[in-house]
């Protein structure tokens, strides 16, 4: 039995795991901690309500769990590839902004049989977010650019241009929004509004998993992948080893941004309702790339976990407002939470330790009994 | 030091060590690597809580929590790699952390006298006002050991001392700490070269896989028998190998040069040409920084060379790429393994693969075949007795320093190549390891294949090559056979004050 346990704490993928969930048991606790401060009566039933997030609201809630799912997955996926190979893409959110256009467009201005439209926006989509990603990739392979700099840079050219072109070429005054899609390319619901009647839940969700699954078998089952993650994890054994890092560089940019195009992509075109409106501020979902991949610990898989959290927590914290809470709250709290998964390396090595020192005790009491 | 237990995650660094100095001693500390005298050293620095055991200064318990603490109970360390700063006077250097100072003014000049006062007891002499950058390896480490005796230290730790020196400044060094220990200075000598151990210490201490062996007095232990109890198994001392049986040119260097980076008009490397033939080991040895580094890289492809002609068993390979250089022709044990060698967070399957995954051995339409990858991995930990505590799944991070450094030369040699460049490939390796690489180096050599060998480490340079370059500031200042050179002539020639042919 004993033994059991200690190989059961020497696994990696347990201790990974282990060491997300005390990061968020901690994120929680600190959390509560905030709301007790803002409002002490509605604290402890707001936080309730919180952690029962999408359960309290029936089927619809769940799916919208599963709706605000989708793009975290996309963009924790595209956060989450390019750390895995050295590189941090903090320009998804210009990638994502560029290519939510680039669908508002296609989807609103176009017309197409309803089986094509919404692929053919789609497929825009991502070639946008390829586009905006291939310029900072550009300056970092062959000149050496820092990409968090020229990521930053292309997000407000993002912003402001998509801002602009909106107003000039699909708008719609009364709302101050972009203009609608139209019905044939919005994103097939494929019998999710059956299953989560009254949510915005569609095949999103199937897309976002089976990339997730397609980046899992790219960087650990192909030769390409290996490539790469040799990139990541050691840049000068990577030279030694002959590795082409100028290309793996492009290619990991080009990658990561269609993935976060794609996340623009089906967001935009998920419902008739969701529409860009124009704002001195960047869109909320794909800044979330960044804690969703670091509670994920970059892994594709840990990223669809870490989305349905994020995702859960955030379906909850809309429903604390019925308790006295400005939405800015939801923010801090998911902010406290993010804060903390970033300490999950930190909580891993003491989940390793203390493993460690379990075995060695186990090893000790088995040698003494040998000796006896 | 009583006792001492130190775990790691996965690992025990110190099991019960009682160690035991003596005032007035020279004590050697002697063990391979990884078996815990980094550990036990780091305990007594404050740098490590030990799990147990407990620490005695002059009879007395102690608790030192930091290395402040162990300064202030006299407890000194003079590291592998000095703890200097480039770009401060010797002086400086000395005086740093523990100045004097009135109403927040330097006070130099009562430092001065102190230094000086302490340079003449012992017999350290050093430009106090050079700067660090300006002076030889040697100076430094003067300037290292008054820096302890600035701050009063009683107990003096020397973390393998002689590692970058040449056998000129070794017999300085080596006149020095006996001074020290006359005067009544007690010393903890970590060494694993036995000669030295001999020639310097009364008593010493083996450790081996983190456990106590013994505390011998030197004057009463052979070689033999240190090496036997430090490895745990009888070990040669002395390479064999038979004469070499020199075939036609592999390797051929022709007016190589590098320039320095930046705006310097020195060269690094200048005009340097050189054969290496098939069945031959040549080795270039040195003094760190002048320029062999440099010839590695172009070698390699690492470093494009500024001119000059590079080529391999006849085909020009100046502006091949890395890869194509790797594919088939070059095997290279890099300097630094860490860094270069190994990717420490894969585990040992996948360092194997390094420059070969997308080979059709391991690879299938572009997909990575696990099986053939898993197969050849669990070839090579057997065939090189690679010591790993979950075969091919082992994380290298884990792995002992020799046992890395095994895995790189199981992969240089396995892979098919005609020239093998090893750079110190036993560097901070212990004497069973080295036993081991050397003799792997002279079978490669008896297969045919060309190695080149660039090692500080003259015992090793005069044992394994069948040919010795020098280099010294760029070029090559000497072209022997081993046998018609003394150590001495060519440390006399890493020095740059004599020139052969």
């Amino acid at each position: 039995m004993k033994k059991l346990i200690s190989k059961i704490l020497n696994n990696d993928a347990f201790s990974n795991t282990l060491a997300s969930i005390i990061s968020i048991v901690l994120g929680l606790i600190v959390g509560l901690v905030v709301m007790v401060i803002f409002n002490r009566a509605g604290a402890w039933p707001g936080f309730l309500v919180m952690l029962q997030g999408g359960f309290s609201d029936g089927a619809r809630g769940i799916g919208q769990v599963l709706y605000y799912t989708t793009p975290l997955i996309l963009v924790g996926l595209a956060v989450g590839f390019s750390f895995q190979t050295g590189l941090f893409n903090i320009g998804v959110i210009g990638q994502f902004t560029i290519a939510a256009y680039v669908a508002i467009i296609i989807g609103g201005k176009l017309t197409m049989p309803a089986s094509i439209h919404w692929i053919v926006a789609l497929i825009g989509a991502s070639l946008a977010g390829v586009i905006w990603a291939a310029v900072p990739g550009i300056l970092k392979a062959y000149f050496r650019v820092s990409e968090i700099i020229s990521c930053i840079m292309m997000n407000y050219i993002a912003l402001y241009l998509v801002n602009q072109l909106v107003h000039d070429t699909h708008y719609e005054s009364t709302t101050a929004m972009s203009a609608y899609v139209k019905k044939t390319a919005l994103m097939p619901k494929l019998g999710l509004d059956k299953i989560f009647p009254g949510s915005t839940v569609n095949s999103g969700l199937f897309i976002a998993i089976i990339v997730a699954i397609l980046v899992y078998i790219l960087l650990y089952k192909t030769s390409f992948g290996y490539s790469l993650r040799c990139c990541g994890l050691n840049r000068d054994a990577s030279k030694y080893a002959g590795i082409n890092e100028t290309r793996n560089i492009i290619i990991v940019m080009l990658i990561s941004g269609f993935i976060a195009g794609l996340a623009g992509g089906i967001l935009y075109l998920s419902a008739i309702t969701k529409n860009y409106k124009i704002s001195e501020l960047f869109i909320t979902e794909p800044g979330y790339g960044i804690p969703v991949a670091l509670l994920g610990m970059s892994h594709p898989i840990g990223i669809i976990f870490s989305s349905l959290f994020i995702a859960y927590i955030i379906v909850g914290g809309s429903l604390m407002q019925g308790y006295g809470f400005p939405v800015e709250t939801v923010g801090i709290i998911t902010a406290v939470l993010i804060y903390f998964s970033a300490f999950s390396l930190v909580f891993k090595n003491k989940v390793n330790k203390f493993a460690l020192h379990f075995s060695y005790k186990e090893s000790q009491k088995t040698d003494s009994l040998k000796n006896e | 030091m009583q006792h001492i237990t130190k775990i790691f995650p996965r690992i025990v660094a110190n099991d019960d060590i009682s160690f035991q100095l003596k005032k007035g001693e020279i004590h050697a500390l002697l063990g391979e690597n990884g078996a815990g005298k980094s550990t036990l050293m780091s305990v007594l620095f404050g740098l490590y809580v030990p799990d147990g055991g407990r620490i005695l200064v002059e009879g007395e318990e102690v608790k030192i929590s930091d290395p402040h603490e162990a300064n202030r109970l006299g407890i000194g360390m003079v590291h592998q790699h000095f703890k200097l700063v480039q770009v401060f006077t010797a002086l400086e250097n000395i005086v740093l952390g523990v100045e004097t100072t009135r109403g927040g003014v330097l006070q130099m000049e009562e430092a001065r006298e102190k230094v000086d006062a302490l340079s003449k007891q012992y017999g350290l002499l050093v430009d106090l006002d050079k700067k660090i950058e300006d002076m030889t390896v040697g100076m430094q480490q003067r300037v290292e050991i008054l820096k302890m005796l600035y701050r009063d230290s009683e107990i003096l730790v020397f973390d393998e001392p002689t590692a970058v020196l040449t056998p000129q400044e070794i017999d300085e060094l080596i006149r020095i700490i006996k001074d020290l220990a006359a005067e009544g200075k007690s010393i903890i000598f970590i060494s694993h070269k036995l000669d030295e151990i001999q020639q310097v210490a009364n008593r010493c201490t083996i450790l081996r896989k983190g456990k106590f062996i013994a505390t011998v007095n030197v004057a009463e232990a052979t070689n033999e028998q240190l090496s036997e109890m430090m490895v745990g198994r009888k070990v040669m001392l002395q390479v064999e190998k038979d004469e070499p049986q020199i075939g036609e040119v592999a390797l051929h260097v022709e007016d190589l040069v590098i320039k320095a980076p930046g705006l310097s008009e020195k060269n690094k490397v200048n005009h340097v040409s050189f054969d290496v033939h098939k069945g031959e080991i040549v080795s270039i040895a040195g003094i760190e920084n002048n320029g062999q580094h440099e010839v590695v890289m172009a070698l390699t492809g690492l470093m494009p060379a500024t001119s000059g002609k590079i080529s391999l068993n006849g085909e020009d390979i100046t502006d091949w790429s890395v890869r194509k250089r790797n594919y088939k022709h070059i095997s290279h044990i890099p300097e630094d393994r860490h860094k270069h060698g190994l990717i420490l967070d894969f585990d040992l399957a996948n360092n194997f693969i390094l420059q070969s995954f997308f080979t059709d051995k391991f690879s299938n339409h572009g997909f990575l075949n696990s099986q053939s990858i898993q197969k050849y991995s669990t070839e090579l930990i057997k065939q090189y007795d690679i010591r790993s505590a979950k075969g091919p799944d082992t994380v290298v991070k884990s792995m002992s320093g020799g046992n890395q450094q095994k895995a790189i030369l199981a992969r240089e040699m396995d892979r098919s190549h005609d020239l093998l460049i090893a750079v110190q490939p036993t560097r901070g390796l212990d004497v069973g390891a080295i036993e081991y690489i050397h003799k792997q180096l002279v079978r490669e050599r008896d297969n045919g294949k060309a190695i080149l060998l660039i090692s500080l480490e003259l015992d090793e340079v005069m044992n394994v090559s069948d040919r010795i370059l020098v280099m010294f500031n760029g070029e090559i200042v000497a072209n022997v056979l081993p046998k018609d050179v003394s150590e001495r002539d060519l440390g006399l020639y890493m020095l740059g004050s004599k020139v052969g042919a």
